[in-house]
């Protein structure tokens, strides 16, 4: 019942394209998260932004994933998310205008007053929740990915096994 | 919506899914479900749903096919 183990090898061409990738895949997903007007969101922003940590971590290995994404930045961006999703809601609680009323965004005045209740709207959606919502998916996918990666030292064991 | 293309994007569902089902090696398996997700999308796009669409195709061919080989590498590889 032993997994098939490959020793880890370097390859300079996976290497360097991985690293011009990775930050324009993070550009992408922030262009799909906060950018567009019209497809994208929250969700499929934060995944293209996993996908991005999770080809980093497939070509370097868990360590050097592990300095460009540490567990406490990891669980920092986890409860981040959380908070700014519940909080654009109870900020609509608070500032509502109209009913008071949980993720209300068209009634939150103190937006609403300079650039209208669309903007308001766009405002809300667009930097609070969808922000909130792709930073809790983006550090749930790579923090899942990271406990079924390889570690080193598991490698070694598993290799002289 | 265009019909033609629509039925030869559910033939190839169709195709890939019964292989995914068929085939005794799991790495081949993973890969034709994420040749699944990926004509899924397609699908999704040809009902007009942009939004799912990309959800499919970010999460179903990249995420998930990534997080199950990250599985398959702690398992046998041949499914007996």
């Amino acid at each position: 019942m032993t997994p098939e183990i490959k020793a880890y090898k370097r390859n300079i061409i996976i290497e360097v394209t991985t690293n011009l990738m990775f930050p324009l895949t993070l550009l992408f997903g922030l262009y799909i998260m906060i950018g567009t007007s019209g497809t994208g969101g929250g969700f499929q922003g934060g995944t293209i932004l996993a996908a991005a940590f999770i080809l980093y971590i497939t070509v370097f290995g868990h360590e050097k994933g592990r300095e460009k994404m540490p567990e406490s930045v990891n669980a920092l961006f986890k409860s981040l998310g959380l908070f700014l999703y519940n909080g654009a809601g109870w900020i609509c609680v608070l500032f509502s205008l109209a009913g008071a009323q949980w993720l209300n965004m068209p009634a939150f005045w103190p937006v609403a007053d300079f650039v209208g209740v669309a903007g308001a709207r766009s405002f809300l959606v667009g930097y609070m929740v969808s922000v909130g919502i792709g930073l809790t998916v983006m550090a749930a996918f790579v923090s899942q990915y990271f406990d079924l990666a390889w570690k080193e030292e598991e490698e070694m064991e598993s290799g002289e096994r | 919506m265009i019909v033609p293309i629509d039925l030869l994007l559910l033939f190839f569902l169709l195709i890939v899914g019964i292989a995914a089902l068929w085939v005794k090696d799991l790495l081949a398996a993973i890969v034709l479900t994420g040749a699944y997700s990926f004509v899924m999308a397609n699908v999704w796009l040809q009902l007009g749903a942009t939004d799912v669409a990309f959800t499919e195709a970010a999460v179903g061919a990249g995420a998930s096919t990534a997080l199950m080989m990250a599985c398959l590498s702690r398992v046998p590889r041949w499914e007996k």
